[in-house]
């Protein structure tokens, strides 16, 4: 078995739950932000409500892509560690306002002025972190990291990797991506029509800027990110794969517009899967271009097949728990309880 | 300052800020499932109360906790990624584990919090269990990591590359018995000294409702079987130490002079030019004793380690002191505890008692902070004891105040808000018992 392979797909997989949930949970900060008309309080309610019970365990998904980074591909972790450390921090900073800010915002006093001011730094933190994500993503992707082999020596300046168009249109692709999730996901959560909605006008204009966001990612990568570039356009699987994604698309703008919510949540649940993928099997066989790949990266295979062996044990109590905790609170017997 | 000690300064407060919170996480849990559990037998309001309100405070402590662990989980990259390119492999056997034990966590005290009215009280009781019991293991699968970087073993180095990697002996390396075991035991003797505390303070404020005597009645026999085991764990960590880190016994006695018949060191000032612990009380062979089991053991003094394998004597020793003396401390307010509670003395009518346990109430989180200080400062200048120095592991990156001074900001404002708002939680009048005539039952969706 190819162990390093087996691996770094456990990540992706790891990177699409992460998108698909604790994505979600960053676009409902963002629609927090945009709560307006006659219904924004129940907005922000039914937001806080959706995201209440599993905000935590969905941000678990991220603990677990860094810890096996550090373990199966430790030197990956170190030079994106070091090159990016700026906006790494600024994406902790953003991860902590959140989570506290929600929590506080649950717990402090219901007066409106207090409730609106916790709402903004969650709404701030929810913005800052996925956009800091894609922001870190494009630099691993623009080719800029240099890593010696031999000494793990990195060569960064520290900022011009990530200080740049491309990172920096990255980083809004993926906060319109989650902020599009959250809003055909809240359409789901509710059974009043008029917050319905709101949330399916909410992802349809969503959904556009998504649309155009990916396209100036594609058009800034061919500069910023050349590998992945030539990963999107010249590979014999990249044309199918890329008009698929486009397709799904277009489809769940269409259930979308037809007011088919369930199928909507489920075809833009698989088009958030299909573009983490596409940015997966793009950048293969590389982890940070130009130097690190899966294979010269990775740890001894005694470490793999351990981790392996210890990621098999660990699903069969945490799949069924899961399974669990979204059937409790995200099942659509009970929708619109707030 | 320079970018080492902004580095260590920043681990420091993020892992001393995190840590608050980790034991929180640890203890809170157990204290919940034992209240709902006399809840399920009695059926009285009351316990369902108390184990709610101690839901709330949980919920936000264990939201700042995972938050604050997840900086920690990056900082090991951004800090020491010179450290982390060899070691991760090493160790990463725990931290994996730790990651599944947290994800259980966190999925189940979501269906504890928001569950009320959606599983049956057996399924939300099982999951208040699952919460304790993957709570606890989590840290004792962190401290597991740590105690590698004390007795780091399943690897070799050779030529600055490592091989003949292996994880598990690594995990089950000569100090993860001791430190998980101390650490553990801290978690639930400091938060359950702390929760009486702040229960007793509620009682002197005048409040005459049961829910927080009930409260002290489960606390103490937690606090007082933990605080007499505590003293016991310790010398078993002492006797681990002194085989393995000798250096950083010496530092933690302020023991200079290499001797057999040692003595047991109290108080005093080290001085670390003069080479020489001042105004201590010394008492002799003891120090041979507790480290060797034997008066007259040799103990090796800090003038046999060159000065540049010397931890900070200074901050090793005051903090190894001040954590002994606030465990000796809890251990004598818990068997005080005990006896009034064979007098059938009620605590709660006991004022003098009350104020006791208020005094005591923060040296348990006092003693778990100066306990990290000892094992952290006292492994220095090493990383990894013995094998890689803290210098040689930091960052490149300049300018590591400016993190620095970000992450400390933001904790004292999470720390400021988190106390205003427990505060507002702990002291509120019981619901149930202010409007007897009819318990109100919670409403859907309520935590």
């Amino acid at each position: 078995m190819d162990y390093p392979f087996a691996i770094a797909a456990v990540i992706l997989a790891a990177l699409v739950l992460y998108a698909l949930g604790g994505g979600a949970d960053f676009g409902g900060g963002v629609w927090d932000l945009f709560a307006s008309g006659s219904t924004a309080e129940r907005q922000r309610a039914l937001i806080a409500h959706a995201i209440g019970p599993i905000w935590e365990a969905n941000h678990v998904w991220l603990i677990l892509v860094i810890v096996l980074l550090f373990v199966c591909f430790p030197l990956a972790f170190a030079a994106i560690g070091t090159a990016l450390h700026i906006p790494l921090t600024l994406m902790l900073i953003g991860v902590i306002l959140r989570g506290a800010a929600f929590t506080f915002r649950t717990y402090d006093r219901r007066d409106p002025g207090t409730q609106r001011r916790w709402s903004r730094v969650f709404a701030i933190g929810s913005v800052v972190t996925p956009v800091m994500l894609g922001v870190c993503v494009g630099a691993v992707l623009s080719g800029r990291i240099g890593v010696d082999l031999a000494t793990g020596v990195v060569a960064t300046d520290y900022i011009s990797e990530w200080l740049a168009p491309f990172p920096f249109a990255l980083g809004l692709f993926a906060l319109a991506l989650f902020a599009y999730l959250a809003a055909v996901y809240l359409t789901m959560e509710t059974a009043e029509p008029d917050l319905r909605r709101a949330f399916r006008a909410r992802a349809l204009w969503a959904a556009v800027a998504t649309g155009v966001m990916a396209w100036v990612c594609f058009f800034l990568a061919r500069d910023g990110a050349p590998h992945m570039h030539a990963g999107l356009a010249g590979r014999n699987w990249s044309l199918p794969f890329q008009v698929t994604t486009g397709a799904v698309a277009l489809a769940a703008i269409a259930a979308l517009w037809k007011e088919r919510y369930a199928l909507a949540r489920l075809i833009a649940a698989g088009q958030v899967t299909l573009v983490i993928l596409g940015w997966g099997f793009s950048q293969y066989p590389w982890l940070v271009e130009p130097d690190l790949t899966i294979r010269n990266a990775a740890a001894p295979p005694q470490v793999l097949r351990l981790m392996l062996i210890a990621l098999a044990a660990g699903a069969v109590l945490l799949l069924p728990s899961l399974w669990f905790l979204f059937r409790l609170f995200k099942s659509a017997r009970q929708p619109g309880r707030s | 300052m320079s970018d080492l000690l902004a580095a260590r300064l920043d681990m420091a407060i993020s892992l001393g800020f995190h840590i608050l919170f980790a034991c929180a996480g640890i203890a809170m849990p157990l204290f919940m499932v034992v209240s709902e559990h006399r809840w399920l037998r009695t059926r009285d309001p009351v316990d369902l109360e108390l184990t709610k309100r101690w839901l709330k405070g949980t919920a936000i402590l264990f939201a700042v906790g995972a938050v604050s662990g997840t900086v920690l989980s990056f900082e090991l990259g951004l800090l020491w990624p010179r450290f982390m390119q060899w070691a991760g492999p090493v160790i990463g056997m725990p931290f994996s584990l730790e990651g599944f034990a947290f994800f259980l966590e966190a999925i189940f005290i979501g269906i504890y919090l928001y569950g009320w009215d959606r599983v049956p009280p057996r399924v939300h009781w099982w999951s208040g269990v699952v919460v304790a019991a993957s709570g606890c293991l989590s840290g004792i699968f962190v401290v597991t990591a740590n105690a590698w970087m004390n007795t780091p073993v399943g690897f070799r180095m050779v030529n600055g590359q490592v091989t003949d990697v292996d994880p598990i002996a690594a995990m089950l390396n000569p100090h993860a018995l001791q430190q998980t075991i101390h650490m553990t035991i801290a978690a639930y003797l400091a938060i359950a000294f702390m929760a009486m505390g702040i229960h007793a303070l509620a009682i002197l404020r005048g409040s005459t409702q049961r829910i927080h005597r009930n409260a002290l009645s489960i606390l103490l026999p937690i606090a007082a079987v933990t605080a007499v085991l505590q003293p016991l764990s310790g010398d078993f960590s002492a006797k681990q130490v002194a085989r393995w880190q000798p250096a950083k016994l010496a530092a933690m006695e302020g023991h200079w002079e290499t001797e057999r018949h040692a003595p047991l060191i109290i108080g005093g000032l080290p001085d670390e030019q003069a080479e020489t612990t001042r105004w201590a009380i010394r008492i002799p062979s003891l120090l041979s004793f507790m480290a060797h089991g034997r008066p007259d053991a040799e103990v090796k003094g800090l003038k046999d380690f060159p000065r540049d394998e010397r931890p900070p004597v200074a901050i090793t020793h005051l903090s190894f002191q001040i954590m002994v003396g606030c465990g000796l401390a809890m251990l004598a307010t818990g068997l005080l505890g005990t006896l009034l509670l064979r007098w059938r003395r009620p605590l709660a009518d006991t004022r003098w008692y009350l104020r006791l346990l208020v005094l005591v109430a923060p040296l348990g989180l006092l003693a778990v902070e100066a306990g990290w200080i000892v094992t952290e400062v006292g492994r220095q200048p090493w990383i990894v004891y013995g094998v890689m120095r803290t210098a040689d592991a930091v960052t490149p990156m300049p300018g590591l105040i400016f993190p620095l001074a970000a992450i400390a900001a933001i904790y004292l404002f999470l720390g400021v808000v988190v106390v205003v708002l427990l505060k507002r939680q702990v002291f509120a009048p019981s619901e149930v018992e202010t409007a007897p005539a009819s318990p109100p039952t919670p409403p859907p969706g309520e935590r």
